[in-house]
């Protein structure tokens, strides 16, 4: 982490704080939601620390209010399993060691794997993926504790339009990429499969889906007969 | 049971963390197939990002998310700093709800 803070400048740092920002908000309202669905308070704590996964947990705490837990479980899985394909992009950036290794996956979260993609360096990458990791999982936990002191009187994360930030946030991380027609291509086809699949299939598919936009960036197979 | 229940979820989240960045050594991946990866992962988080802008548990949301998302985005394409970016979407979206749009 050390090298990380002196390899990001003022500009990234910046950015990964803001984002930290509406991740803090948000783990507020989860911690609110999670105490006033009837989990104690280490329930939900223990869950921020060892899940780490904002979606997964809303989900989860949802199917156990309802008397469901297989689904919490099945739900957040099938959430969280974009996070296989994450890992091969992103192993580089977390770098070789066994011990990165085993702390690094823990850290991964959508924001940390988008913003080490935006990078032009492997330094810059491997920065940019721990911090943007480590500052949001300060920033999850800490607003867990808040909101689950706070109950009720947090509120809806939604009154502040924070549900429209992160996804803002995402495409801003990804355009740059997208200068790039066969990359373009991709990902705006895999993004249209998974709005196309949202209404039919359980949450997490619609994404995992989209990994097919892919194929529109094979190379054209040689034309035999020219 | 419920501390069952966040075990076996920490612990499959964890192992679908850790099965790509320890697969990733493991599997000779063709040159082909590498330039790949972070195509894949960007369909992957744009498909997060539209999901998320546009739909709530399987519904189409109302009109303010994806309003302010648009703007967001719009900014992004003008290169707009990453902040202001975020903060835009979040005030659009805000402010459009109080102003009683769904």
């Amino acid at each position: 982490m050390r090298t990380a803070w002196r390899t990001a400048d003022a500009r990234l740092v910046r950015d990964i704080l803001a984002i930290a920002a509406a991740c803090c908000v948000i783990g507020v309202s989860f911690g609110a939601i999670a105490v006033a669905s009837g989990l104690p308070a280490w329930a939900v704590v223990t869950m921020s620390v060892l899940v780490f996964a904002g979606g997964a947990q809303f989900m989860a705490v949802g199917m156990l209010a309802a008397g469901n837990p297989l689904a919490a479980v099945l739900g957040g899985l099938l959430l969280n399993a974009r996070h296989l394909p994450f890992g091969l992009v992103v192993a580089d950036a977390i770098g070789p060691s066994w011990r990165a290794r085993l702390v690094g996956s823990h850290l991964m979260v959508d924001e940390a794997v988008a913003f080490a993609l935006a990078q032009d360096s492997p330094e810059r990458r491997r920065a940019a993926y721990w911090l943007t990791g480590g500052v949001l999982f300060v920033a999850w936990n800490s607003g867990t504790l808040a909101g689950i002191a706070l109950g009720e009187a947090a509120g809806d994360p939604a009154r502040y339009g924070l549900d429209a930030a992160f996804p803002a946030g995402l495409v801003a991380l990804i355009l740059p990429s997208l200068r790039d027609p066969t990359t373009r291509r991709a990902v705006l086809a895999g993004a249209a499969v998974a709005v196309l699949a949202a209404p039919f299939l359980p949450a997490g598919v619609p994404v995992l889906l989209a990994v097919f936009g892919v194929v529109l960036a094979l190379p054209a197979r040689k034309e035999v007969d020219a | 049971m419920l501390l069952a229940v966040i075990l076996v979820l920490a612990a499959g989240t964890y192992a679908f963390r850790l099965a790509g960045v320890a697969l990733r050594d493991r599997i000779q991946l063709p040159d082909r197939v590498r330039q790949l990866l972070p195509i894949g992962a960007a369909c992957l988080l744009a498909a997060l990002a539209a999901t998320a802008a546009l739909t709530d548990a399987g519904r189409f949301v109302g009109v303010s998310r994806p309003a302010g998302v648009l703007v967001g985005v719009v900014l992004a394409w003008r290169r707009a700093p990453f902040v202001v970016v975020v903060v835009a979407a979040a005030a659009t979206a805000a402010g459009l709800r109080l102003l009683g749009v769904p």
